[in-house]
């Protein structure tokens, strides 16, 4: 059988273009996040301090998140819609057994852990903004009070399961995903001003529940000197590492900022900072364009999809992931408080290259799967 | 749907939608703006000022490890110590031939032929100038091997540390945890700039609650390198701040006759200062040994203790929970003289079963043909069920329910302990919430009086048991369980003494009726007719307790239990509440025997035995 596509526009395709249509791949999406992963891949092999088992491991998690990416994009959106209930029962159970299973059982079992480990808070960074996108789905919007407190309940639940975990990082990136989707539903500008001005009044409570060592990350953001040698040090190395790197960088294999191991974390969470010092600001502006590219390709996908679940799916999916993009740039650069969020698709380690790709192959199954009946539907 | 009057405009929504997904896109290239602005600051116009302190960045900091602080016993004896521990490490640069070395090493025993080609990769992910730790943890002989073939070992050599071990091992296991490698889980629950540098965290129990204070913090060195990044030398060293020691209330003689008494058969102790909650002793056995999970275990290793059949990792004084069986009895007594359903002097005539009205259904005593009539004295000396069956009808579930609850019992103590089980004192509303279907939540009169002889639903842990002890003991006055007695300076030796939390008391129960039950549980021991008299007996003391039978499984109404033809894991639980002395309790403790089949003939000698040691006293005509 062959569906005619909406986007079929070459009567005689080539032999990659009609691969990728069977793989359901957006191209222009696919190019940007390979792009990124070249790049990354290049920049990995110098910050790793040209470890070969550190790029093998890499290269094994890649084939993985490439694989459920191709995954994902097979399947239709309608599936995605009916599962998302089902996917986020299971994330919340998940959570609870997370909680619940003793601390003897913790304690022992991460010696034998053999590092293929499993994350539930993972799960809910997809399936929260499957389950907003189905509650939405169908429902007139902009959303009434009802909708937008049952949002609310869906977002608050796993977030609060995963900040006792603790893991303030994902909760907040959590929190971050269930917003976007309701912004995205239209929700009046009455609510977003009102959840703004009671996210600023709820900042000193947030301050008194913080851990000590989570204060001073705040107070060191402020004025690094204060701890040169204690929680400062990262910023401070950070900002030598990019900041010597000038406009073109020291070159690649050449930051001694980065090989002679004054930064901290080069690989994972300060990767940025060796883009920076290797390659100068023409390779970090040039990473933040091919990230713009692909959140923009992401938001026309969410412009054009035919109905209201594929809408915020895809819209929030895309701004998520330019969330990370900015929090850990911030970060590196000086601007936001040491947080552990990795930089999306370039980071070694870390659990986030599976998901993240799973979303993007997500993504591409909105895109791909329009059948011209949508089309016709929408008019 | 109040919200039906709306239909769903799909061209507008979309528009919407749209609006929405430009505001965003602004919103995202605003920030990103930030973000280049942001590096055009650093990279061109501050990129001079970093340049120069690139260029002079020629000193490392490195953290330095604290050393973790010591626990000890109320008599501060060490407990957990730390000890030098030996590492073998290899520098890859000064040697000539790696695979050769490996070879010679695997030649001499000290690397296992299968770890070879793991540990070569190891090395070869390293840089050449690093000492690759390949073994840890040698052994003395493995020591003394190197130093003979020091000669041919050339760029291998033997790094000391400080790591944890547990002098006692076995015996306090579960009361200590233990500590293991610092895990990614680990990190995130802690500042990892201060656990820069350290290897090891508590995982469980005592290491793990006591964690922030033990661990203390690290210090740093500033170290020359050269343009290499080798490290040439040491600068400057800001010690670290070593861990707080902490003083545990565990009496570690107590401690250890706990342990021995239970000779290995499942089962838990507990003992208490009924006059502040210090916990004297906190045994569960079978226990596992401490020092060889913090050194690290095999894969196979570990995974024959999480599958041993008898559970050594499961901490039974803290998480098992059990019925209480007639060590309830005291607190149905007291909960029906303070009712008043019940006087000290009224008898009851027991028959050997129980029936409700118009119920064939006979609730069995334990003594086939009866006690015959009996009073509060001889219904909790004997342990009478047929009399508490009848005090817990005319008492009722509700009051009975909540005058236990009133003990702590069927909820966590809020011991400093990480896992506390809660357990479950039942009523009506528990059923109601608990059941799915109508049926099964209705609460039957016959539960009632299953509950008054602490069978049925009712679950407890030995602590929790041990807790409500310590509050007979007190008559009435609870303090929170505190493994912790004080915190000691490591470099001062100045110590700072816990002070005990005191909990809502039970309150207006008057000094007769105490006096009623405290009586009874004295008979226990030291009556004519006490189910534990034999035991009560050989002590050189006067003490107050009440044995206890949990079942494991039920009885059919025509059935006997034999003990001898229950299979061994299916047999009665033994257990044993008691204080002491009468007059003035300074000890409460609780005791429990899986399968242990008599509660005063297993269970009472090992708590008298724990009684005895703590109060400094040698047994009666032993």
């Amino acid at each position: 059988m062959s569906n005619t596509r909406y986007n079929d526009r070459e009567s005689q395709p080539g032999v990659l273009a009609r691969l990728l249509r069977w793989a359901h791949m957006d191209p222009p999406l696919l190019a940007g996040i390979l792009a990124i992963l070249a790049f990354a891949t290049v920049v990995l092999f110098s910050a790793s301090g040209e470890s070969w088992g550190m790029m093998r491991a890499h290269a094994a998690k890649l084939v993985v998140a490439l694989a459920a990416m191709l995954l994902a994009a097979r399947v239709d959106p309608a599936w995605l819609r009916r599962g998302a209930p089902w996917l986020y029962a299971a994330g919340l159970g998940l959570l609870v057994l997370v909680l619940v299973t003793g601390d003897i059982a913790k304690g022992g079992q991460r010696w034998i852990d053999i590092g293929v480990r499993f994350q539930p808070s993972e799960v809910m960074k997809l399936a929260v903004p499957l389950t907003l996108a189905r509650l939405l789905h169908e429902r007139p919007l902009p959303p009434s009070l009802l909708l937008i407190i049952g949002c609310l309940a869906i977002v608050i639940v796993p977030t609060l399961l995963i900040a006792v975990q603790p893991d303030l990082g994902t909760a907040v990136l959590v929190i971050l995903t269930g917003g976007t989707a309701i912004f995205l539903s239209g929700i009046g500008w009455r609510y977003i001003a009102g959840a703004l001005a009671a996210m600023l009044a709820a900042m000193p409570a947030l301050w008194f529940v913080m851990h000590d060592y989570q204060r001073k990350r705040v107070l060191t953001l402020l004025d690094p000197d204060s701890d040169p040698l204690g929680a400062g040090y990262h910023i401070i190395q950070s900002k030598i590492a990019i900041g010597s790197g000038g406009i073109f960088g020291k070159g690649w294999l050449n930051g001694s900022q980065g090989h002679l191991e004054f930064l901290p974390e080069r690989s994972t969470d300060f990767i940025f900072a060796v883009i920076g010092e290797e390659w100068g600001l023409m390779g970090a502006v040039a990473l933040l364009v091919l990230y713009l590219f692909v959140v923009a390709r992401g938001l026309y996908i969410a412009a054009s999809a035919p109905d209201t679940f594929s809408r915020v799916l895809a819209g929030c999916l895309s701004i998520t992931f330019f969330f990370y993009v900015f929090v850990n740039s911030a970060m590196v650069t000086g601007l936001l408080p040491v947080v552990g969020v990795p930089l999306p698709l370039v980071s070694a380690g870390g659990t986030s290259m599976l998901t993240l790709l799973t979303g993007f192959g997500m993504l591409m199954s909105v895109h791909t799967h329009r059948k011209l009946g949508d089309a016709v539907r929408r008019h | 749907m109040a919200q039906g009057a709306r239909i769903k405009d799909h061209g507008a929504e979309q528009r919407l939608f749209f609006a929405r997904l430009v505001f965003a896109m602004v919103f995202i290239l605003a920030l990103t703006a930030v973000v280049v602005l942001r590096l055009v600051q650093l990279q061109v116009v501050q990129h001079d000022h970093y340049s120069a302190q690139s260029q002079g960045n020629r000193i490392r900091v490195q953290p330095v490890p604290p050393t973790r602080g010591l626990i000890l016993d109320r008599n501060g004896q060490v407990i957990a110590d730390n000890q030098a521990s030996f590492d073998l490490v290899i520098t890859r640069e000064q040697v000539s031939n790696l695979d050769d070395m490996l070879e010679r090493l695997v030649a001499t025993g000290l690397l296992a032929a299968d770890e070879l080609t793991d540990t070569r990769k190891e090395i070869l992910a390293r840089r050449s100038y690093e000492a690759v730790a390949i073994r840890s943890h040698l052994s003395e002989l493995e020591v003394a091997i190197f130093a003979v073939n020091r000669p041919y070992l050339e760029g291998v050599d033997i790094r000391g540390r400080l790591s944890r071990s547990y002098p006692y091992g076995q015996a306090l296991a579960h009361a200590l945890g233990y500590v293991g490698g610092l895990s990614a889980d680990d990190l995130k629950a802690v500042d990892p700039v201060a656990y820069a540098g350290t290897t090891q965290i508590g995982k469980i129990s005592v290491e793990k609650s006591f964690e922030s204070a033990l661990h203390g913090t690290p210090g740093r060195e500033q170290v020359l390198v050269n343009a290499r990044g080798r490290s040439l030398e040491t600068l400057e060293r800001s010690s670290a701040v070593p861990g707080t020691d902490i003083v545990l209330a565990l009496d570690l003689e107590t401690q250890l006759v706990a342990h021995e008494s239970l000779d290995g058969r499942r089962g838990a102790v507990v003992a208490i200062d009924p006059h502040n909650g210090e916990v004297l002793a906190f045994a569960s056995a079978p226990a596992f040994d401490p020092n060889l999970i913090s050194t690290g275990l095999s894969r196979r290793a570990y995974n024959a203790l999480q599958e041993d059949i008898d559970k050594p990792l499961f901490n039974r004084a803290l998480r098992g929970t059990y019925p209480p069986g007639s060590t309830i009895k005291p607190i149905v007594g007291l909960a029906a003289l303070h009712h008043h359903t019940l006087k000290p002097g009224d008898h009851i005539y027991c028959g050997g079963y129980y029936s409700l009205p118009g119920n064939s259904h006979r609730y069995r005593d334990w003594k086939a043909g009866g006690h015959g009539q009996v009073d509060l004295q001889r219904g909790i000396e004997e342990s009478c069920d047929v009399y508490f069956y009848q005090v817990a009808r005319e008492l009722g579930i509700e009051r009975m329910s909540s005058f236990m609850k009133a003990f702590g019992l069927g909820a966590a103590t809020g011991l400093d302990m990480p896992g506390e089980q809660g357990g479950l004192v039942p009523s009506p509303a528990w059923k109601r919430g608990a059941f799915k279907s109508a049926a099964r939540q209705v609460w039957f009169p016959g539960e009632t009086l299953i509950t008054g002889i602490g069978q049925g639903f009712m679950l407890v842990t030995p602590l929790q048991l041990a807790h409500a002890t310590a509050t007979i003991a007190t008559r009435g006055q609870r303090y929170r369980p505190s493994m912790l007695l004080a915190s000691r300076d490591p470099l001062t030796g100045a110590t700072t003494p816990a002070t005990p939390e005191v909990l809502p008391a039970i309150g207006d129960v008057s000094a007769a009726d105490w006096d009623a039950v405290i009586a009874g549980m004295h008979g226990v021991l030291q009556g004519g007719r006490g189910t534990a008299r034999a035991a009560g007996a050989r002590v050189p003391f006067q003490a107050a307790g009440k044995s206890g039978t949990a079942q494991v499984f039920t009885v059919g109404q025509k059935q006997q239990y034999k003990s001898m033809e229950v299979a061994e894991r299916m047999r009665d639980h033994a257990l044993f509440v008691a204080f002491a002395p009468l007059e003035d309790p300074r000890i409460a403790v609780a005791v429990i025997i899986e399968n242990g089949e008599s509660g005063s003939g297993v269970a009472a000698p090992i708590a008298l035995k724990v009684i005895t040691t703590y109060l400094g006293m040698e047994p009666a005509g032993a």
